[in-house]
């Protein structure tokens, strides 16, 4: 028994070894956005927090528009999210639950969406957006992103296994037309896939950082990670108390709704739900 | 840019069973499913204006010459010759295949060994997989910069941890090397608490009498792990080398936002001498930086063959795991 116990505690011993690298960069981002420049280039490294974050906060605010390029972002990631989980729903319940005629052909060609790497578009999404007007605005964000192979592909296979036949049967009889079903009746039985598709939407959005770069020329509308992007390209003299700072906060939205739908995720991807 | 779209789908699409579908389905004309056709408009609608139409321009694009505002100029083959010739091309191809090797590998290798140990832990497991799992949460433009600290050259952690072991310093963000295995180090940081719940999933479906029989016959962890789990788990292991590959070879976040302060002639050069630059960087820089659609658009079809034939090796090596 001795042995086990042994085991097991270089088991533990190892696992926390590993969390700690895993969140030693963001441990390391407090410490960085709590210095002041004079702090951070002196050796040997500090490594506790400090007491010039206010300062550091205060340069960031000068030289970007925080506050709003992230209502930008806010912006874009709220209405994507929204959009994808009703198109990619009201998608995904059309293909789980109906026959019609096309439909294996329609659902083949949605599925080989996925292969066609995003570069390839690149240019001449560039150029519609700019047939369009639509370069430097949101809406070149937003209307690409509002429908998804992936979120349709997920939803139905959800469906398939959550929304019972004789459901649909029931419903019929009593008189519900297509849209009540799908409002009354699947998306209620859904809303876990729902949550973990919004989550995900939402971060993979707050995050993307290609196209905002290559769409939003004009500097009124970028979102964070390009602001943020361009902190970091001050060529030489780079203020790191202050690119941390902002690296933090930026942090801070996405945290939160990481949290709250932690407990989604985690039981989606133990199910080997993100494949 | 699809954004979620990033988690490439390669499972069989599962029971597309058109006999689930129960027989009151009577056939109607195709009018009369109007909703169901509407329903799923969006998605076709979307993908007609900013995915099939932008993929034949580009096809189209590639033999011509064209600066984005004059006139289009035919060009025939000349820029897919071209790009056989160009050394940046190549330079580029290498560095993606080396970063690649140097961050996937490992990656893996780790992430396995993580899960492995996640799978016998009792306590804290969800702890653990939270912890893991933060990482790839995290934006790859805050994780750049912060990565850009840590290999500064004059007061980076990275360097100051080789000081105090009394070794000298390295010009990490500097040199062909350091770019490499820096630019390698954070994709390793980022993705393998991903693959280790990945690994988790298959893991749990390993029966555990074959546990038992092995440490019966005397077989430590070593041996077990290497002569049960590995080969159990092949075919999800091929899996995540795939999905891994088709994300690796068309890596641009994180050598552009590592690298953007330190070559001031573009911010697409990945760093001195072009050593981060991976083809993705490259072709960002024909297209935005030098305006050069048309031999941009070339590129990006090089990069989709280059993907394409990777792909269909790694695919040729699932199938025969699965034998």
């Amino acid at each position: 028994m001795k042995g086990t116990r042994a085991r097991g505690l270089t088991l533990h011993i190892s696992l926390i070894a590993g969390v700690l690298v895993s969140l030693f960069p963001f441990y390391w981002t407090v410490v960085m956005s709590t210095h002041s420049s004079t702090e951070i280039f002196q050796y040997p490294p500090k490594l506790l927090p400090g007491s010039h974050f206010d300062e550091n906060v205060h340069h960031l605010f000068q030289k970007i528009d925080f506050f709003g390029s992230m209502f930008n972002t806010l912006i874009v990631a709220v209405s994507v999210t929204f959009l994808v989980l009703f198109f990619d729903s009201l998608a995904a319940f059309v293909f789980a639950k109906f026959h019609f005629p096309g439909r294996r052909a329609l659902f083949v060609i949605m599925m080989g969406i996925f292969m066609v790497p995003a570069q390839l578009q690149a240019i001449p999404q560039f150029v519609i957006m700019a047939k369009l007007g639509w370069i430097g605005s949101l809406t070149s964000l937003v209307v690409p992103a509002a429908a998804n192979a992936f979120g349709i592909f997920w939803m139905r296979q959800y469906m398939k296994g959550s929304i019972h036949d004789e459901l649909m049967d029931s419903s019929r009889l009593d008189g519900c037309g297509f849209l009540r079903q799908y409002w009354h009746v699947a998306l209620p039985v859904v809303r876990p896939g729902l949550a973990f598709l919004g989550i995900f939407t939402f971060m993979a959005q707050w995050n993307d950082y290609a196209w905002p770069l290559i769409a939003l020329i004009n500097p009124d509308h970028v979102t964070l990670q390009v602001a943020l992007s361009q902190l970091n390209s001050v060529n030489g003299t780079t203020d790191y108390g202050m690119v941390m700072a902002g690296a933090l906060l930026a942090l801070i939205p996405l945290l939160v709704v990481f949290f709250i739908g932690a407990r989604q995720i985690m039981a989606d991807l133990a199910k080997g739900a993100i494949r | 840019m699809t954004g979620v779209g990033a988690a490439p789908t390669l499972g069989a699409p599962a029971d597309d069973g058109v006999r689930s579908v129960p027989a009151r389905a009577k056939p109607r004309s195709v009018l009369g499913h109007w909703r169901l056709y509407l329903a799923i408009s969006p998605f076709y609608l979307l993908f007609l204006c900013f995915g099939l139409i932008p993929v034949g321009f580009s096809l189209y694009l590639s033999f011509h010459r064209w600066d984005g505002l004059g006139s289009m100029e035919y060009a025939g083959l000349s820029q897919y010759r071209y790009l056989l010739s160009d050394g940046q091309f190549w330079n580029s191809l290498t560095n993606t295949l080396i970063i690649w090797a140097i961050a996937t590998l490992p990656m893996l290798f780790i992430a396995l060994v993580t899960a492995v140990m996640l799978n016998s832990a009792v306590r804290f497991k969800n702890f653990y997989r939270f912890a893991y799992f933060l990482p790839n949460v995290t934006s790859v433009v805050a994780v750049a910069i912060i990565f850009t600290s840590i290999f500064s050259t004059n007061f980076g952690l990275a360097n100051a941890v080789l000081q105090g072991l009394g070794l000298d310093q390295v010009a990490w963000l500097n040199t062909d090397w350091g770019i490499k295995i820096s630019i390698a180090v954070l994709m390793t940081w980022q993705w393998t608490g991903y693959n280790a719940l990945i690994f988790l999933t298959g893991l749990q479906t390993i029966p555990s009498e074959l546990y038992e029989a092995a440490r019966v016959d005397g077989a430590g962890p070593v041996q077990t792990f290497f002569r049960i789990t590995v080969p159990m788990m092949r075919p999800i292991i091929l899996f995540t080398l795939v999905v891994s590959t088709v994300t690796g070879l068309q890596s641009f976040t994180e050598p552009q936002v590592l690298l953007a302060n330190t070559n001031n002639t573009s911010t697409f050069a990945g760093g001195p001498g072009n050593s981060g630059q991976t083809m993705v960087l490259y072709f960002f820089q024909q297209s935005f930086d030098n305006n050069d659609f048309g031999y941009g658009a070339a590129i990006a079809w090089g990069i989709f063959l280059v993907v394409a034939i990777f792909s269909i090796v790694n695919w040729r090596l699932v199938q025969r795991g699965e034998k």
